[in-house]
């Protein structure tokens, strides 16, 4: 049963290695002549004179917390959609109560312009 | 093949033999897959190519064939510049981390039957855990960068990549539900019957958003606010040239290629034929003709290069989403239409609606 697991681990290290290894490469292979104006971060011909880690819109954070209510949900769907025909309709309907308070979450959430991107 | 593998290794120690079994199947998987990655960035070239009236990329090699080998090798000798200000270490982390998910989630994908390297039962979970991972390549690749645009097409995907995820994943429930199973193989096999069987049809909401979500997820156009690259130059990968660079763009690619792969399992049957019920029994019996009508690769083959086909054909078709269009489509949109067909799908399989769940 775990032994099936084995090759996807194995594959993981390969994925990453097939990151590293032609980024070696490209070190070992490639030119290495840094100068000032090289090195500094593209801004179109200026002089970059601020941090360039600015401040950004609140309403990133807001989706972040939407989206973790709503991956939840889905974590919670998985289970539940796998052995939807094990579970009779007591189970279904319980799941449907669910999504109902989710609904009605949404629902408010959606009025009060947590979703407008104006 | 794996039998005179095992009789060449006798004697060697048990973990060792696996080991390199495994590791010969890896290189079975990832040789077609970066093949594959390869001549799709031409493709890409000559199509859209085509459907500009131009010809594309046709002077190195017969009719422009070794144009992608020739990129990789310029790519290689490029400088790899490291920007003042970034953070080294999360710089040079943030291209493996888009590319190892974007590889490690073909260990479950059934190529046709039997021909999968892990056969697992969280196979679903397994890769909607990986394309979630993806996106901290991008995150971090823009963070580090210390640059602006870098910084705001990190903000952006990442927005964007999270709205679409959740439609993404609703439509996930969705197959489960009707196939009963998080093991792709068995997702295929519960569409076997006829073209009808397929979920393309009692799914079809489900089907459009989970491909349009994958685009999105991708960071393609029209969706391509990431990159955007006629108003933040190249978004999260300004800063990054030579082969780091050209492991992110591999990463993009291996990510297209496997969302047209997952649609094609998921939607259109995999490997199945689309023939099964309305030709006769007799007609796969045949001896050539019958191969090919009958289930196979080729299918599978078939189908995934349409859906690469139909990524490349948006591309040339329409112009970019503008970002509040984007997150009205993914919130507005797609999480209201997921939610009420599988509702729909619900009752549907507690009254046993024939023909797809009697």
């Amino acid at each position: 049963m775990l032994e099936n697991y084995v090759p996807i681990l194995v594959f993981l290290v390969i994925g990453i290695l097939f990151g590293v290894i032609p980024m070696l490469a490209g070190f070992l292979l490639g030119p290495r002549r840094p100068d000032d104006e090289k090195l500094s971060p593209y801004e179109c011909g200026f002089e970059p004179f601020e941090d360039s880690r600015m401040k950004f819109d609140v309403r990133y954070y807001l989706v972040a917390i939407l989206f973790i209510i709503f991956d939840l949900e889905i974590a919670f769907l998985f289970p539940w959609a796998v052995v939807l025909d094990e579970i009779g309709l007591f189970g279904f309907l319980a799941m449907m109560l669910f999504l109902a308070i989710l609904v009605i979450g949404f629902i408010y959430e959606w009025k009060k312009g947590a979703l407008e991107w104006e | 093949m794996t039998e005179v593998l095992l009789n060449v290794m006798d004697g060697w120690p048990q973990g060792l033999q696996t080991l390199i079994v495994i590791l010969i199947k890896i290189t079975l998987i990832l040789i077609p897959v970066m093949l594959g990655v390869a001549y799709l960035t031409f493709a890409e070239r000559k199509l859209i190519g085509y459907m500009q009236v131009r010809i594309g990329p046709n002077r190195v090699g017969p009719k422009g064939w070794l144009q992608p080998i020739a990129d990789a090798l310029k790519l290689m000798f490029k400088e790899i510049i490291l920007p003042t200000g970034a953070n080294r270490f999360l710089f040079l982390t943030a291209p493996v981390l888009a590319i190892g998910p974007a590889l490690a989630a073909w260990a479950v994908i059934p190529f046709t039957e039997g021909m999968v390297l892990a056969d697992i039962n969280a196979g679903l979970l397994y890769i909607l855990a990986l394309t979630s991972v993806g996106v901290y390549g991008v995150i971090i690749a823009g963070w580090a960068s210390n640059s602006r645009y870098a910084f705001l097409g990190a903000m952006r995907s990442a927005a964007q990549i999270v709205a679409y995820e959740i439609a993404m994943g609703f439509a996930l429930v969705g197959v489960l539900m009707a196939a009963g199973s998080l093991n792709l193989r068995e997702i295929v096999l519960a569409q076997q019957g006829s073209i009808l069987h397929w979920f393309l049809l009692p799914l079809w909401p489900l089907f459009l958003v989970y491909f349009i979500s994958g685009v999105a997820e991708t960071n393609r156009a029209p969706f391509d606010v990431a990159e955007g690259e006629s108003e933040i130059v190249a978004g999260f990968h300004v800063e990054y040239s030579g082969m780091a660079f050209a492991v992110f763009f591999l990463a993009e690619y291996a990510n297209m290629i496997l969302i047209a792969v997952l649609t094609a399992i998921m939607f259109l049957g995999g490997w199945l034929s689309p023939f099964h019920g309305i030709l006769p029994a007799s007609a796969f019996t045949l001896p050539v003709v019958g191969a090919l009508l009958g289930d196979g690769i080729h299918w599978f083959l078939i189908k995934v290069s349409l859906f690469l086909f139909i990524y490349l054909w948006l591309r040339a078709t329409f112009p970019r989403y503008r970002y509040d269009q984007i997150m009205r489509l993914g919130w507005k949109v797609f999480i209201p239409v997921t939610i009420v067909w599988l509702v729909v799908l619900g009752v549907a399989i507690k009254v046993n609606l024939g023909p797809w769940f009697d």
